[in-house]
């Protein structure tokens, strides 16, 4: 105990960090599984199904598939570099969520906020900082596996990733001009308040083109459909990870997922105001929705437990809805529900931000090379570029109004 | 033994394997992988003495963009393992010795100036941090017309490199 209270900082971090690691492996198997079913229904069709019920233990087995492959090195590789790439993809896209807000920091535990792992004073920068060395992942995988259209993938999607990423920064930049920081915190206090006592001051209002131009270049950043040119199958078999087998693609996998996290966390951030609730403080009936929702699934799923599921399936169901049931009825505690509002709305707009991204995925068509490479430098480009001086001069009128 | 000595220590050391396998690597890009530690080490030893912003800029610029286009361009000209050749004389008879006394010269300005033994004792991490509005505000205001000569250079720069890859019609 001694240690604890002589170490907050280092034992707090450390709990966090074992906690938010945990949680986020959890979703990102089941992001998986999130994919596949909104696509598949999209489709007319009913995706994962005979796993578990509703497919639920469908990314348990994937997993477990994943470990039991053989680990293939293709003749020629570089060893070293091929083993690295996959490990600095997936380690560069988990660190940037260390920086990521969940709620509000006043929510606090030996005197050190709880839901944010590290609260830089420069946390936008860091993020870019993050994402901008995420390119040496699909670059070095690209060129190790010693194969040629591994190496073309690599090539197009660095390319791409590079051109890409000016349109981001700039993008955002509108944001940190709007809030004058780049801590996260700070700029989602920015966002605080509604216009006609009912619609949020969220970015996304003054700076739609800046959300845009962000989004666009997001999914082109995160090589998802439709800018998933480097594994596009028809031309490059599977682009940079071609060569990649078992774990070290599930490694790749899975930091595609944590770099589509983190992006839909930053445009929640910069453009949706993070943890704050879209409902005034006035209406005190919307901090009972956690706890609704909650409590909704748990009839839902007890519905289905009684009347469709069968066998093995109706007691895993049995299961789930107990735990919604149990966790739904601990948020009606008045201090559970004051903590769990930040995080509710934040994981909200984050999740209907991902369902989003997949939505894209299973309606557009993949773009040409050179229509993706024309669309980010004559169109994204200036037009970013183009919101940026906007709002600088916007920001700037009244003080040049009144000096001159 | 505080911690930020510990990660002092560890970064540097660091920096100087990756400098040392920066030229002793015989394939490209390990080199061009060397040279991204080398750089990320340094960020992580700013990030020590509190110029967060300067350790971010450090990896967008250096390790982000610069070194990412030196690979990417290694990879597209599929260049080999370099050649060696037998080392020049000047390197061996005037080079390795004046790097010995160089490397002496500074331990031994380190060990004895007033301003050396500052940064030694910052070593263990500083508490002054400063912050990116201080930062700008000396930019845009005091040093506002340097930074505006830099920006037109890059801007030249970048038109004289337009203009040389520009193809003959």
């Amino acid at each position: 105990m001694d240690f604890i209270t002589q170490h907050p900082v280092l034992v707090v971090s450390l709990a966090k960090i074992v906690g938010l690691m945990f949680l986020l492996m959890t979703t990102l198997a089941y992001l998986s599984w999130f994919e596949r079913k909104v696509i598949a229904h999209i489709q007319s069709r009913w995706g994962p199904y005979y796993v578990g019920a509703h497919g639920l233990l469908q990314p348990l087995a994937d997993g477990v598939k994943f470990l039991f492959k053989e680990d293939l090195t293709p003749p020629g590789a570089d060893r070293f570099v091929y083993i690295l790439a996959p490990v600095l993809a997936l380690t560069l896209a988990l660190t940037t969520l260390a920086l990521i807000p969940f709620g509000p920091p006043s929510v606090q535990w030996l005197g050190e906020s709880t839901l944010i792992v590290a609260n830089s004073s420069i946390g936008l920068m860091f993020v870019f900082a993050i994402t901008s060395i995420g390119v040496y992942g699909v670059a070095l995988a690209g060129w190790s596996s010693n194969s040629k259209y591994p190496l073309l993938g690599g090539l197009r999607s660095s390319a791409q990733m590079i051109s890409y990423e000016v349109s981001l920064t700039l993008a955002v930049v509108g944001v940190v001009l709007l809030s004058g920081t780049l801590n996260f915190n700070e700029m989602i206090e920015s966002q605080r308040g509604y216009y006609l006592h009912f619609i949020p001051c969220w970015n996304v209002v003054p700076q739609i083109v800046g959300f845009l131009c962000y989004f666009l270049s997001a999914v082109a950043e995160t090589n998802r459909a439709p800018f998933d040119l480097p594994e596009g199958e028809t031309e490059l078999v599977g682009g940079f990870h071609t060569e990649y087998s078992s774990f070290k693609f599930a490694m790749f996998f899975m930091a595609e997922y944590a770099n589509m996290i983190t992006v839909s966390c930053l445009a929640t951030i910069l453009f949706f105001g993070g943890w704050l609730s879209p409902f005034p403080e006035s209406w005190t009936v919307m901090r009972y929705l956690p706890p609704a929702g909650l409590l909704a699934l748990a009839v839902y799923l007890a519905y289905d437990t009684v009347v469709l599921a069968r066998g093995i399936a109706r007691i895993q169901l049995i299961v789930v809805t107990t735990g919604a049931l149990v966790i739904g009825l601990a948020c009606l505690h008045p201090v559970v529900l004051a903590i769990l509002q930040g995080p509710f709305w934040f994981l909200l707009k984050v999740g209907l931000i991902m369902f989003f991204y997949v939505w894209t995925r299973a309606t557009l068509p993949r773009l040409r090379y050179d229509q993706l490479m024309s669309f980010g430098w004559k169109f994204l480009l200036p037009v970013a570029l183009a919101n940026l001086v906007i709002t600088a001069l916007v920001k700037v009128w009244p003080q040049l109004v009144n000096h001159g | 033994m505080t911690l930020p000595f510990i990660v002092f220590f560890a970064c540097a050391f660091l920096a100087v394997v990756g400098a040392l396998t920066l030229i002793l690597a015989r394939e490209p890009i390990h080199s061009a992988l060397s040279l991204v530690l080398v750089m990320v080490s340094l960020a992580v030893l700013y990030l020590l003495l509190g110029a967060e912003f300067i350790a971010a800029v450090q990896i967008i610029v250096y390790a982000g963009a610069i070194m990412v286009l030196f690979v990417f361009v290694i990879m597209l000209l599929n260049a080999g393992v370099e050649e060696r050749t037998d080392y020049s004389k000047l390197a061996k008879y005037a080079g390795l010795p004046f790097g010995f006394f160089l490397l002496l010269a500074l331990t031994f300005w380190m060990w004895t100036s007033f301003i050396g033994k500052q940064i030694a004792n910052g070593v263990g991490g500083t508490n002054a941090s400063v912050s990116t509005r201080e930062l700008s505000a000396q930019l845009f205001q005091k040093y506002l017309f340097p930074f505006e000569a830099t920006s037109i250079l890059i801007l030249i720069a970048i038109l004289g490199a337009l203009v040389l890859a520009k193809k003959d019609e």
